[in-house]
């Protein structure tokens, strides 16, 4: 970052504020939509009722009984648009638990390393690279096949594959700031060094991980519907955007929406998760900016 | 990404090299038995997957004794990395062939399915971010960055579904021309290769969509990466020299700017590659190409162990050369890395 940068912290600063307004407020849109839109839907969206007469309905429709269906309905006679919501509620919950439980579990990992340095430190960045080193999706997929496909294992194996990055980071920015003269003064002052980590390595590394778990959100919710969308994820009935654009595939030519529909709210909830992500990177940087323009 | 320079010691580009290749090999031999520790995590062996269900116990004996699976774990171990060290990645379990058979047919399709993606994704991402970090704040900026933010979102397998969609369905619907209705399945028409110019057509034509979308879906990230690349250095003060003394704004970005920014893309050619593998087994799944990834995910649905082991080690082989030659790129491009 730079003195160009810094020549206009006005519009940067409220470029920030749009994409971050733009990125919660679109999620929270979403939440709230998951959360509200199957209590308000009349019926059992999982209920499959008069097949015949409600199957495979066109977007805008509504059917005999006087039900309007903004998506359509699927080749069982089920409201897309409900269903979708209801996935929603499983795609985000994985997405979100999924990162969150990840970076928490990195961020140990890479304050421990940092900390404890030696053997320890070795191991534990020898099955981080290990494991770096295999695509994250042909992981999932091995994890997925060789346990039992459905909602714990998603969640488990997401998190098992996903906290070698933060792990990484967070060493790093551990290692930095333990090089800081402000520890050595810590220490000099009688700081345990579990106090050390937890009151400053750990404050400072707290920034870049969160920035890596909200980004890893979006990145969590897409690896679960791919792994739906192949079958090794959330099984149906149970509804989640991947096994519901997998349940459209062979429809495609003639139905398209029972796939396209989910996946836009997919496009969304990723973007949103990205647009936050980003917008908090940017709102990072220009912290550090600051605090070293100040400390110089 | 970093190097560490220890200062007083010296590294010599050889010794470097050497290191690195070492570090590779070490890496590959943690991979090896990452996929092994795996497969002993797991519930069930092998066996009990292909035995009959109404089987006798002498027979599932004698099944897991020809599988070697009533080893002790560490000779399991060792037969597992010495095969692998010979070339012999087992036989696969459903169709009674050498994997290493199996992977010499899907590898290639794969090979070339990421390679022309991967040069696309840059050929694409790259000038979107340049122009992108020239024009910062500008209207096209902010359209470039919503293009590139969604198509970064958008998951691959569902984009192939829409292309399959509208190349099929719509393409009939709205009488697209006979040029436009791209085939959507396999990578030769269903008549068998017609040979010569018009089996290259028609390879082509079937690999435009599946290029397409991982190209599209990779060009986004790079172009992401590249703007604030860019941007970044088209802070520093060596690009307001070069603009100090007159040089045109091409000659700006193209010898000053993109010769900076050179390392960084190395790196990420390393980083997008794992990015387009996932993308390819999506890919390959929706439009049936015989490659490596849907012969995984074939093998995980028939719980061919064999199998799914050889692509997993074959795709990590494929990262750590990767990132080997990223790593050793690096001090060529940049003499600063030299240490």
């Amino acid at each position: 970052m730079t003195a160009s940068d810094a020549s206009v912290p006005a519009g940067r600063a409220y470029r920030l504020r749009t994409t971050e307004r733009m990125g919660a407020g679109l999620l929270l849109a979403l939440t709230a939509s998951v959360l509200l839109v199957p209590l308000l839907a009349p019926g059992d969206p999982l209920a499959i009722g008069d097949v015949l007469s409600l199957r495979l309905l066109p977007p805008f429709s509504t059917d005999v009984e006087g039900h309007f269906h903004l998506f359509g309905t699927d080749r069982f006679g089920r409201d897309v648009f409900v269903r979708m919501m209801l996935g929603g509620r499983v795609s985000l919950a994985v997405g979100v638990l999924g990162s969150i439980v990840a970076a928490a579990l990195g961020t140990a990992a890479g304050a421990i390393a940092a900390w404890r340095g030696g053997v320890i430190d070795r191991v534990l960045m020898g099955l981080a690279d290990t494991m770096l080193a295999v695509p994250r999706l042909v992981l999932l997929l091995v994890c997925a096949a060789l346990w039992r496909p459905g909602l714990t294992t998603v969640v488990v194996v997401l998190v098992a594959t996903g906290w070698m990055g933060v792990a990484r980071m967070v060493r790093a920015e551990v290692l930095g700031v333990l090089a800081r003269p402000y520890v050595e003064s810590a220490v000099a002052l009688g700081a345990s060094p579990p106090r050390v980590l937890w009151r400053h390595a750990l404050p400072n590394a707290l920034g870049p991980a969160l920035v890596a778990t909200t980004l890893g959100v979006g990145n969590a919710i897409l690896l679960e519907s791919g792994l739906s969308f192949l079958g090794l994820g959330i099984q149906p009935p149970q509804p989640s955007w991947g096994n519901m654009i997998a349940g459209g595939r062979d429809v495609i030519v003639t139905a398209p929406w029972i796939a396209l529909a989910p996946g836009l709210a997919l496009i969304l909830t990723v973007l949103a998760c990205t647009l936050l992500g980003d917008a908090l990177r940017d709102r990072l940087a220009g912290a550090e900016e600051e605090s070293m323009r100040l400390g110089a | 990404m970093h190097l560490q320079r220890v200062p007083g010691s010296d590294h010599s580009l050889a010794n470097l090299v050497a290191r690195r290749l070492a570090g590779a090999v070490v890496l590959f031999w943690l991979v090896l038995t990452l996929t092994f520790a795996l497969l002993q995590l797991a519930p069930g062996d092998a066996a009990s997957l292909l035995i009959a269900p109404d089987a006798s116990a002498e027979d599932a004996a004698r099944l897991r004794t020809s599988l070697g699976l009533d080893r002790p774990a560490p000779v399991q171990y060792a037969r597992w990395i010495g095969g692998v060290l010979r070339g012999d990645l087992g036989v696969s379990l459903a169709q009674q062939r050498p994997v290493t058979t199996l992977l010499r047919e899907a590898v290639p399709v794969s090979f070339w399915l990421g390679t022309a993606s991967l040069l696309l994704t840059f050929a694409i991402g790259v000038p979107i971010g340049l122009a992108q970090a020239a024009r910062r704040g500008r209207p096209i900026d902010h359209l470039l960055t919503v293009l590139t933010t969604t198509a970064y979102a958008a998951p691959t397998f569902w984009l192939a579904l829409a292309l399959v969609a509208l190349f099929t369905y719509g393409a009939s619907t709205w009488g697209f021309p006979a040029a436009l209705r791209l085939p959507a399945f396999g990578i030769h028409s269903p008549a068998g290769n017609p040979g010569g110019w018009l089996g290259v057509v028609d390879l082509v034509r079937h690999a435009i969509l599946p290029v397409g979308i991982l190209s599209a879906v990779g060009a986004a990230g790079i172009a992401r990466y590249a703007r604030s690349n860019v941007a970044d250095t088209l802070g520093q003060d060596f690009v307001r020299t070069a603009r100090a003394k007159g040089l045109t704004p091409a000659a700006v970005h193209f010898r000053h700017v993109l010769r900076n920014i050179l390392p960084a893309l190395v790196v990420l050619f390393a980083l997008a590659l794992p990015g387009t593998v996932a993308g390819s087994v999506f890919v390959e799944s929706v439009f049936a190409w015989p490659g490596t990834g849907r012969l995984l995910l074939s093998a995980i649905a028939a719980r061919d162990f064999p199998v799914v082991l050889g692509a997993t080690v074959v795709y990590a082989g494929v990262v750590i050369l990767a990132n080997l030659a990223a790593d050793l790129a690096l001090p060529l491009l940049d003499p600063r890395r030299r240490g």
